[in-house]
């Protein structure tokens, strides 16, 4: 029996939330604890994604709830003990899953791209950028944990009916659970989104400066793209952090990638080399972007970007 | 404020990583280096010692090998260290790793413990958390800036589409990422320093945990590899290839 953490996203249950709960439909009828404000609608989507029972979850007003969550999870595994616990690899599982570890003693394999129950819980993963498939084992009693990372399986509805929806109290964790939100800041964004795209036009340290985003911003009009970042640009300030792709951003899997000026740091690959296909500008011959590319131009992005927009402004 | 940071040593990024074949895990050389996503955590603490009359104690778990890694990060000006190098310790799991590091930093009262979000080469990215729970303190994570205000610490907290502005009494634990603040070179006086200040090694027996590693690799297989297609040199042509590339996915 698996059970699936889902954080609440602005529209309803985290899109990573039902790709993983679509996968645990293989191991039996799931349930979801739902972290989040909670609606009528929001419980009707985790029903049609196949969830069967569904315990909710809503933090208090300007806590966080996280060290809450943990707890009151802890609670619900140890009465109803299911094999295993799946959390999405972003920031919010992240919190709940590592407290949720240590409050019940039991590890958490992390970065999962697949899951399998079989006799035993096993969780392949990838390394060195997704060159090597490691499978690991948990041994001993569960719930085991496991985190997966986002796009590691379709999201697909099964049609099921409204589940059952029991609320769940969030206990007082005293000092653990002090944190409190005391602000927020949305950063602007236009275009399409980035794990929704069908293109991503990407740029890299290699085009110079941050003004000089603006070519990828240009060329990504035409194509009705979403425009995408290395870590590199982002820490320098460039562009804001949810334009990243990569192991520590986002992982998008477009029809096209286009890759301008980015080196293909096996950190960045993981996040995109699983997209149809990936077009690379680059200056450097031996850049490894080359090596996941189905069209390598080596060139200079402020040569071939310039002429590039303009075909396409003009078709 | 009394800060703990923990810091790892690892292979260098910069060469090529090597498995065991026999445990698959990760082959540590003698010399090995700060994790680079580390100075940023070494670079919080070191400010907040220096803005409230502190000190920085760092805190790692693994092979010591010849210290590189960690005189590095008392080059930049970390008073101490706590090394918990164990043969046992060998391909511990990440809760084993967390009580480790939590049983280390029990042993002195601190006001302020910093983590990176994830380590260079293990990446799992819970450690901090799992840390907050063992040590019953409130968790502040995704750290892109931070604020200390008497015994409040107050961080924004990355989100997908911006940040939170988040705060917790002391003791706490803290997670940063890369570009929090940015992290000093060490001066050369810093260097020379650093090889006297005392780094302090134990073992497991002298925490008192007992180790269970609960997961065990069983399988490491290569992925099907993508091959790279054609690379072509522009010519003041590259353009129109491109073109024809993105009319053949039918994306124009
Ligand atoms: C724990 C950890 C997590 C990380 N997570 C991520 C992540 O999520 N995402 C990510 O992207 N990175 C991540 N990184 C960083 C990653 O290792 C690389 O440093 C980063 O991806 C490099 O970005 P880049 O390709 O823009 O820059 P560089 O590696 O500097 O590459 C720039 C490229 O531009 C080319 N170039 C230069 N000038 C031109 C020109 N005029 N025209 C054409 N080409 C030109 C150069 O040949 C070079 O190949 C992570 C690193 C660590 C340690």
């Amino acid at each position: 029996m698996a059970w699936v953490f889902i954080e609440e996203a602005e529209t309803g249950p985290a899109a990573v939330g039902l790709e993983i709960l679509t996968k645990a439909r293989e191991f039996g009828s799931p349930t979801v604890i739902y972290f989040g404000a909670g609606s009528e609608a929001a419980f009707a989507t985790l029903g049609e994604y196949g969830a069967d029972r569904v315990f909710h979850l809503a933090p208090t007003e300007g806590s966080t709830g996280i060290a809450a969550a943990a707890a009151a999870i802890a609670g619900l595994a140890s009465e109803h003990n299911p094999d295993v616990i799946l959390f999405g690899q972003t920031y919010t599982d992240r919190d709940v899953a590592g407290r949720l570890s240590s409050r019940i003693g039991k590890t958490i394999i992390s970065n999962g791209i697949d899951v399998a129950i079989d006799g035993g819980v096993g969780v392949t993963t990838e390394l060195f950028g997704g060159t090597q498939l490691v499978t690991t084992m948990f041994e001993g009693d569960g719930p085991h944990l496991v985190l997966l990372r986002p796009k590691s399986f379709p999201a697909e509805p099964s049609g099921g009916a409204a589940p059952t929806v029991t609320t769940v109290a969030l206990p007082d964790t005293g000092h653990a659970g002090a944190a409190r939100v005391v602000g927020n800041f949305v950063e602007e964004s236009q275009g399409p989104k980035l794990e929704e795209a069908a293109v991503i036009v990407a740029g890299g340290r290699g085009l110079g400066s941050a003004e000089a985003f603006g070519l990828v911003e240009r060329l990504a009009a035409p194509l009705k793209a979403a425009t995408g970042a290395t870590r590199a640009i982002v820490d320098a300030g460039w562009v804001p952090y949810a334009k990243q792709v990569g192991q520590t951003g986002k992982t998008v899997k477009p029809d096209v990638y286009i890759a301008c000026g980015i080196s293909g740091a096996m950190q960045h690959l993981v996040g995109m080399k699983d997209s149809k296909i990936i077009i690379a500008i680059n200056k450097d011959e031996e850049a490894p972007i080359f090596g996941v590319a189905d069209l390598g131009v080596v060139g200079d992005v402020h040569q071939v970007l310039p002429k590039l927009i303009e075909a396409l402004e003009n078709r | 404020m009394k800060v703990a940071v923990c810091v790892k040593q690892i292979p260098d990024p910069a060469s090529p990583y090597e498995l065991d074949p026999s445990t698959h895990n990760l082959v540590r050389p003698n010399e090995q280096v700060l994790d680079d996503t580390d100075r940023y955590g070494v670079e919080v603490g070191l400010q907040i010692a220096g803005d409230t009359e502190g000190t920085v104690t760092l805190i790692s778990m693994g092979p010591s090998g010849n210290l590189n890694g960690i005189r590095q990060a008392l080059a930049m000006g970390a008073d101490g260290a706590i090394l918990i190098d164990d043969e046992a310790l060998k391909g511990s799991d990440s809760l084993t790793t967390a009580r480790i590091l939590a049983a280390a930093i029990a042993t002195e009262s601190f006001d302020i413990v910093i983590a990176g979000t994830e380590s260079t080469d293990g990446y799992s990215g819970i450690l901090p958390q799992q840390l907050a729970e063992l040590l019953d303190v409130p968790a502040l994570t995704y750290a892109k800036k931070i604020d200390v205000d008497g015994s409040t610490v107050r961080i924004n907290r990355q989100t997908t589409t911006g940040f939170d502005t988040v705060e917790a009494p002391t003791p706490v634990v803290v997670s940063v990422t890369a570009g929090v603040v940015e992290p000093r070179y060490p001066t050369f006086k810093g260097i020379m320093d650093a090889k006297k200040k005392p780094v302090d090694t134990r073992t497991v027996s002298d925490l008192g945990v007992d180790i269970k590693v609960d997961q065990r690799i069983v399988m490491v297989v290569p992925a099907p590899s993508r091959s790279g297609g054609e690379v072509v040199i522009d010519e003041g042509d590259g353009h129109q290839k491109i073109v024809a590339m993105l009319e053949q996915a039918k994306v124009i």
